[in-house]
């Protein structure tokens, strides 16, 4: 025979349990889901040339100045790859410090400060590539916030509440790009954010505006004449991992089969 | 009816209404779903101008060319006229103001993130002018030689 006390401690906790769900609840509001439909403003996209980057990591460094990512630290919003194919079918890939001082060594970086030397005739193929936060249509580093700290913007850009964030550090393993890291400072998620404090007012982002080769360009989408837009329609543009179906709005021209 | 069943059912009600309460008080006003909708757009709103309202460091050309005109059009012409201002002269924040001089980074390491040869073929790095910074007169400023701003003209001047 069940106790009346036990009964009541049962189900105090049960309707307790239940009240938190609950507490999530918000009832539809028509307006707002006909505004999620309007598609007015801008939809930032970015567009990067990997024939035309040099690996001079200004774009790297201009980021870290620009958004306060401490210099030294090695953690980066965006960052440059190098891939050197040999003639015996290896590919050689490094990132020194994510390119913050370019590629001052001919020498690939393999950890622990050694370099491994690639002789100059052995060289098939190197090029570089410049990483950044994809702005995902279905970015999965949202969905798995437990509590709404990282969200996508009407105009595409995916950021993180500073002030909201718990640092649990879900969305660093949900990014299948790898962009997300623990801010050293504030001790939550940061990710390049396409310097939205910048493209908002008007102006490019810090790592376009200090490429010097025109690798790097970010537009808008929903306008069909932006010279990105043009481009993203017309030619042979490709993007990174589509098969994990995040959707991902950085494009890149010129990408060859050993970038992941 | 006894009551037996009212009482924890008011309970019931009382946690009920607790937990409403405590989510009123602790979620801010303006947490709510955003543009993108239940999956992506679950955000405080607020945070958004936050963003926006971070200070722009590195303000380009168009903020330099009205004080230093000469210098503009000197590298309007220069082979290195893509390279911007800042990227060598360092943010501008709310120069001349604050700060009242930058500091320009006249260091090799900076040349040599561009001319420091590597031979890749079928890359824009193989065809530009590069150099060994191990045996391109070593220890020396790469100004000493070459002027920056237009690097066909020789020498800095100082």
């Amino acid at each position: 025979m069940i106790s009346r006390r036990s009964f009541c401690k049962k189900s105090l906790l049960i309707a307790g349990g239940l009240a938190i769900p609950l507490s999530c609840l918000e009832l539809f509001d028509p307006k707002r889901l006909l505004a999620e439909k309007d598609q007015k403003g801008p939809r930032w996209v970015f567009l990067v040339d990997t024939r035309k980057c040099v690996g001079c990591g200004f774009c790297v460094k201009g980021c870290k100045v620009e958004n306060e990512v401490p210099y030294d630290a090695n953690v980066t919003r965006t960052w440059v790859e190098r891939y050197v194919v040999t003639t015996d079918g290896k590919t050689h890939i490094d990132s020194p410090k994510g390119a913050r001082d370019g590629f001052p060594n001919k020498g690939i970086d393999i950890g622990h400060g050694k370099l491994e030397e690639i002789k100059d005739e052995d060289i098939d193929k190197a090029f570089f590539v410049p990483k950044l936060c994809n702005q995902c249509d279905n970015p999965p580093c949202v969905q798995v916030c437990p509590v709404g700290a990282t969200y996508q913007t009407a105009d595409g850009v995916v950021l993180v509440d500073r002030k909201w964030c718990i640092g649990c550090g879900y969305c660093i393993m949900g990014c299948p790009y790898g962009v997300r890291f623990f801010h050293p400072v504030f001790h939550v998620a940061e990710k390049c954010n396409f310097c939205y404090h910048r493209i908002t007012k008007g102006m490019q982002t810090a790592c376009v505006d200090s490429c010097a080769f025109g690798a790097r360009r970010v537009g808008n989408l929903r306008d069909p004449d932006d010279p990105v837009t043009r481009i993203i329609m017309t030619e042979r543009v490709n993007v990174l991992k589509e098969e994990y179906g995040t959707k991902p709005q950085v494009f890149y021209l010129g990408l060859s089969k050993e970038v992941k | 009816m006894k009551s037996h069943v009212w009482r924890p059912l008011l309970v019931v009600l009382v946690v009920i209404a607790l937990v409403l309460v405590a989510r009123k008080v602790l979620v801010p006003a303006d947490f709510g779903i955003g543009a993108r909708g239940y999956m992506y757009g679950w955000h405080r709103a607020g945070n958004e101008q936050q963003w926006k309202d971070m200070p722009v460091k590195y303000k380009t050309a168009a903020h330099c060319k009205d004080c230093h005109p000469d210098k503009y059009e000197e590298m309007k012409e220069s082979p290195h006229r893509n390279i911007n201002c800042e990227n060598c002269h360092g943010p501008a924040l709310d120069h001349p103001k604050d700060p009242h001089s930058l500091t320009v980074d006249r260091s090799r390491e900076l040349c040599a993130r561009c001319h420091t040869r590597l031979p890749y073929p079928n890359s824009g790095r193989g065809i530009m002018k590069g150099i060994d910074p191990k045996t391109h007169n070593a220890g020396l400023d790469c100004v000493t030689c070459h002027w920056p701003h237009d690097p066909r003209k020789e020498g800095h001047k100082r």
